[in-house]
């Protein structure tokens, strides 16, 4: 049987120090995690005096911005995420998250705790100098930057069955999971505007790499659980989503393609050929029209394909359930939503306005086109483009077209707020954000499959945590209640 | 997972919406245009200011 898809999205955020004369991203991203860490320590007041700052809007003579530890800065939050510095970005792990509705809600918190750690930077920072992220994945040069979703996955399944079946699901989802881009890069044939921010880097179709010849299916394996019973599907295929149903489709649909390929349900060979060279051609399609051959299925497009998966996971509902894809509730919604999705692309894509991001931000720069008379190669339309991502609520496009209305949302915005400091209560995720809350100062070292505390005397305790579902509230809720110091935690999880 | 979260269901399909708008007449469309017009005009007061020289500066280091 399938295991329960434990799931969680790692978004590396495009980073830019403005105002500096030699700007660093590392630095820069060493600031955003230092100054919200530093400012959820002492409490959010952001009332107070900023020092940098003159309100004529000048900076002091001679102003450098703080020394910063750049190494090293890695934090886990008191909601169970990881928020650090990889390669020149700052990154935001979510929590291990059941169902594809709370991965929306963390993905969420996740931009949310960006936006504050800019208000905390710039307190940090001399004046005149600004540090601004963008949730994208690419800087339109050629240079791109990864939103990894990862899935627990049985270990049982040979690889080369989830590659066989994945590599049709990754091209075709893109339909519903890409957040748009203007133009190609790398090399990639020209093109106006096309559906995937990503497609354009992929040049592989499995491996190992995620920085360089990426490939569709990456083959790291680091399960950060029980290496006997599990895998941890890391997938590096997908665009970060503002959009929540972007997201919520993206991890619930790809949740009941892992079951299925785990309950060896997938009866059709649906391999593309050539998927190097087929991912990119779904992608510079937003009409959704082009064509791939598929061994079943002949010649045929990425929605006909998608009714596929679609038909089997109907089936696969009724004859297994959902239970290991979130839940039977949620994944109805996940098949409801899908099969809407499927049908107002064939209809029109520019239905899913609102909806999903690619078409969101293509109706966007189409409205500025008719409006300004603009080429698709006018600078302008490339700013709209990214500053779409700019996470900073009052410069963000994406936050004025949900202040519009003109952008659904899936979850309300005071659980958001919420997620940002509690963990989610299903998961181990539950116990790493207890300990932390209640003992911040006792724990030396948190790590997904890990913790380690000070209980006051040597030696440190290592408490493993190698089952994803183990340590929720279920499980754990009690007996926080009946301990109130480290130590008497530990002493009771060893006695049991 | 929470109670409050399980029963977030999604908004009804935009679908519903879009075949209404296609019955209505040409003054609805009137004010659709205006309403995208208004949106355009806010999004011109937040955008930054010199686009050939915002994106010139956006350069990201490669990731993952």
């Amino acid at each position: 049987m399938a295991v329960p898809k434990i799931l969680g999205i790692e978004t590396e955020y495009g980073v830019t120090l403005r105002g500096a004369a030699d700007p660093n991203p590392v630095v820069a991203s060493s600031l955003l995690i230092n100054g919200y860490v530093e400012q959820r320590r002492v409490g959010w007041d952001f009332e107070d005096e900023t020092p940098g700052r003159d309100a004529r809007g000048f900076a002091r003579d001679g102003a450098q911005p703080p020394e910063v530890e750049t190494h090293l800065v890695n934090a886990v939050l008191t909601n169970g995420a990881r928020y650090y510095v990889d390669h020149a970005h700052p990154e935001y792990s979510t929590p291990e998250c059941s169902d594809p509705l709370q991965t929306v809600i963390y993905d969420k918190a996740g931009e949310r705790i960006l936006a504050r750690s800019m208000e905390a930077a710039r307190r940090l920072l001399p004046a005149g100098q600004e540090i601004v992220v963008y949730k994208n994945n690419s800087d339109g040069k050629g240079n791109s930057y990864g939103c990894h979703e990862n899935y627990l996955v049985d270990r049982n399944v040979p690889f080369a069955l989830l590659v066989r079946n994945l590599i049709p699901w990754f091209i075709t989802r893109q339909v519903f999971t890409g957040s748009g881009k203007v133009g190609s890069e790398n090399g990639a044939d020209a093109c106006d505007y096309q559906i995937s921010q990503r497609a354009d880097f992929f040049e592989e179709e499995v491996g190992l790499e995620t920085t360089l010849k990426r490939p569709i299916v990456n083959t790291r394996d680091e399960p950060h659980a029980d290496p006997q019973k599990y895998r941890r599907l890391h997938v590096i295929v997908g665009d970060a989503n503002l959009c929540e149903v972007s997201t919520f489709l993206k991890c619930g649909t790809t949740s009941i393609v892992l079951s299925m390929i785990e309950d060896g349900f997938i009866d059709k060979d649906l391999s593309v050929s050539a998927p190097v060279s087929a991912i990119k051609t779904v992608s510079h399609d937003p009409t959704c029209r082009a064509t791939v051959d598929v061994a079943a299925l002949g010649s045929c497009t990425a929605i006909e394909v998608q009714w596929e998966f679609l038909r089997l996971a109907r089936k696969y509902a009724d004859e297994y359930g959902l239970e290991a894809a979130g839940g039977d509730e949620i994944g109805a919604v996940v098949l409801d939503r899908w099969e809407q999705t499927l049908s107002a692309l064939e209809r029109d894509p520019a239905e899913l306005d609102g909806q999903l991001d690619w078409i969101t931000k293509w109706n966007l720069l189409r409205a500025y086109v008719d409006r300004d008379g603009l080429e698709w190669n006018d600078p302008k339309l490339e700013l709209l483009a990214v500053q779409y991502h700019d996470v900073r609520p009052d410069r963000s496009l994406y936050e004025r077209l949900v202040r519009n209305g003109k952008v659904e949302r899936m979850v309300d915005e005071a659980t958001v707020i919420a997620a940002m400091g509690d963990p989610p209560e299903s998961t181990r995720a539950y116990f790493r954000g207890m300990c932390l809350t209640r003992w911040p100062d006792s724990v030396v070292a948190a790590n997904w499959d890990s913790l380690v505390l000070d209980v006051g005397s040597d030696p440190l305790r290592r408490i493993p945590m190698m089952e994803p579902m183990r340590g929720s509230k279920v499980h754990v809720a009690q007996l926080f209640d009946e301990v109130s110091t480290p130590r008497q935690l530990v002493d009771r999880l060893t006695a049991s | 997972m929470p109670e409050r979260e399980r029963k977030q269901k999604p908004a009804p399909e935009k679908r519903e919406e879009v075949v209404e708008e296609a019955h209505a007449g040409s003054e609805r469309g009137e004010k659709l245009k205006e309403d995208i017009d208004d949106l355009l005009d806010e999004i011109d007061s937040v955008l930054e200011d010199n686009a050939e020289e915002f994106v010139r500066n956006y350069v990201q280091k490669g990731g993952e």
